[in-house]
């Protein structure tokens, strides 16, 4: 076991060598139509691991194949040591599902909807009952535990899903589009249960097309675009290997931009055209806009960022992740 | 938000062993069923009270009309149906109707819901639980409540003499499996469907006809012969018969055996179909 720090929740966690899934071609066709298309992924126990990619991408039918719920069309797929085909219902007595919707029983209580749930891994009932006492609390749910579900707030009714989720005390969490919808206070909420869940030792699968969840969250990612991976790597390696340290956004009246794209072009090692602003990718920014003030370009306003996954993934695929 | 959070998860209970980080016990049959059941009466304990007119009143209100009403002129002008009292005649149809009733309202909306609006079929699915359990888990369910609705409405007839002899308990299982030969076919049709507006359609033009039509009310025989071998094809005209045999004392004899036959007929195939269509639409 080596430790190591993870991105941006700075942490120490372990991350051991120990393989947890291992795909080797994996492929999903549905009919004429391939979802994903023979991608190679290892993700290693206590890993924070994501699968980063517009909406389309191949994302959540890959989840759906790790979760043992759909079946690999083609290729290798082992999860802890079993084969999805033969051994689903093992593997998932030891997953937990989150999916991308709450799909929770409205008319059920808070604390009846982890009961019903715990009871499907075959817990006893004291056992379900203590592990939502101790869930309901993890969630900053325990005072609304008697309530119907229905009219909780977006946020909590995402962390109710998580606790549901993790009701079988999982070694694997798969979160799909975890904060997708949440408003920033309850994302930031929800990220930090997860860091938590992540210093207990559960090995975390996301799939998100959010770049700064995925920075966030994730030790690695793969960056997944039409069903195959185009990079991979933890988010600081992806962004030094793809992009440049810093980008200068500029925007420009309603249809002055083209008139200034050539004049933008030499400065920087690349530029990027978009319908509203042009990126221009340099290692010192502030140095780019005074040459670009002496070129005459002068933009409505400008903003000098670091670079993202965002910067990443618009490189290598042309397009951005959020339309 | 700001309530501090303990930091979770000390796994305290006592072992099932399903907890422990590495293989679990695997779930016995019982088990998987147990779970999915006490899933579904978990919520019926929350929604009863709505189901209750549908379920219990409205069987009764034909009972009143037909029965009482109705039978008074029947008996009276014709001497009831073959001989048989009106009553004794038309409650056993009721019962099978009613088997009806409870399977499409069981197996409709609340199926196409749980695959469709709010996914609890795949929250099963994504536990150690397969499609055979949910499935099967279901319908057990669905049966439940045929016994039950079908017990409570057989002691209420009898308050009214409208049985003649103590084989009426076997209106019983024969309201079950009624009421099963709607239900499991249309898990399948409810698994199927895009929308839900063919469920409108289905309650018009098939549940209506059907309750009007199969001999619950008046014999088949009296319908124009081209009606009759659709009566024949419907599991409802089936059960009403065997419903009626039973609440006569009739000796079923072979034409017996092949009603049960067209009821058992359309569970199996209605199973078949339904787990098809649930893997098609849950888990591939």
């Amino acid at each position: 076991m080596r430790w190591r720090v993870s991105g941006s929740s700075s942490s120490v966690v372990p991350v051991t060598d120990d393989v947890l899934l291992r795909a080797r071609g994996l492929t999903k066709r549905f009919g004429t139509f391939t979802a994903v298309d023979g991608i190679d992924v290892e993700v290693r126990k206590g890993e924070a691991f994501g699968f980063l990619g517009p909406n389309g991408a191949g994302k959540s039918s890959t989840m759906r194949m790790i979760g043992c719920v759909s079946p690999v069309t083609e290729g290798e797929l082992r999860i802890l040591d079993m084969d999805p085909a033969t051994d689903g219902a093992a593997i998932r007595a030891r997953l937990g599902v989150c999916p991308q919707r709450d799909i929770l029983d409205e008319d059920l209580s808070v604390e009846e909807n982890l009961w019903v749930y715990g009871r499907f891994f075959g817990l006893s009932r004291s056992e379900v009952h203590q592990r939502a006492d101790e869930l309901l609390q993890f969630a900053q749910l325990g005072e609304r535990r008697r309530d119907r579900v229905e009219p909780l707030s977006g946020g909590m009714k995402r962390r109710l899903t998580i606790a549901r989720s993790l009701m079988n005390n999982p070694e694997v969490l798969l979160l799909d589009e975890p904060t997708t919808g949440l408003d920033p206070q309850a994302r930031h909420v929800l990220w930090d249960r997860l860091f938590r869940l992540k210093r207990e030792g559960v090995t975390l699968i996301i799939t998100t097309h959010y770049m700064d969840e995925a920075e966030q969250l994730c030790d690695r990612l793969v960056v997944m675009d039409h069903g195959r991976i185009v990079a991979e790597g933890s988010p600081r390696a992806l962004i030094a290997e793809h992009s440049t340290r810093e980008v200068v956004e500029l925007r420009f009246d309603l249809d002055d931009q083209e008139r200034h794209v050539d004049a933008v072009s030499g400065v920087g090692e690349r530029l990027e055209v978009l319908p509203d602003r042009l990126l221009v990718y340099v290692d010192d920014g502030d140095a780019a806009l005074t040459s670009l003030h002496a070129r005459g370009v002068e933009p409505l306003s400008s903003l000098v960022r670091r670079s993202t996954l965002e910067d990443v993934f618009l490189h290598l695929t042309g397009r951005t992740l959020v339309d | 938000m700001s309530a501090p959070a303990t930091d979770r998860l000390a796994v305290t209970a006592p072992a099932s062993g399903r907890l422990d980080t590495g293989p679990r016990p695997g779930l016995s049959q019982a088990e998987r069923l147990g779970a999915v059941m006490g899933h579904h009466l978990v919520v019926y304990r929350r929604t009863w009270k709505g189901s209750i007119i549908n379920r219990f009143l409205s069987p009764l209100f034909f009972l009143l009309s037909m029965g009482l009403g109705l039978g008074t002129l029947v008996d009276d002008g014709a001497g009831g149906v073959d001989g048989v009292p009106y009553l004794q005649f038309v409650v056993p149809g009721i019962i099978a109707v009613q088997a009806m009733w409870l399977s499409f309202g069981e197996s409709t909306y609340a199926v196409f819901g749980y695959i469709r609006w709010n996914q609890m079929y795949a929250a099963m699915l994504s536990s150690p639980l397969r499609v055979t359990e949910v499935l099967g888990g279901h319908l057990a369910v669905v049966g439940v409540h045929l016994v039950v609705a079908t017990t409570i409405f057989v002691g209420v007839a009898s308050l009214f003499g409208a049985f003649a002899s103590w084989w009426v308990l076997l209106t019983i299982p024969v309201g079950l499996l009624t009421g099963l030969a709607f239900a499991v076919p249309t898990f399948a049709l409810s698994a199927t469907l895009d929308n839900d507006n063919g469920f409108s359609l289905l309650y018009r033009f098939v549940v209506t006809p059907l309750m009007l039509f199969s001999g619950t009310f008046f014999p088949v025989e009296q319908l124009p012969a081209a009606l009759r071998p659709i009566a024949w094809g419907t599991p409802l005209w089936h059960g009403v018969e065997l419903s009626r045999d039973a609440a006569t004392g009739t000796p079923p004899g072979w034409l017996g055996v092949g009603h049960l036959g067209v009821l058992l007929l359309y569970i199996g195939a209605g199973w078949v179909l339904a787990h098809r269509q649930f893997s098609r639409r849950l888990v591939s």
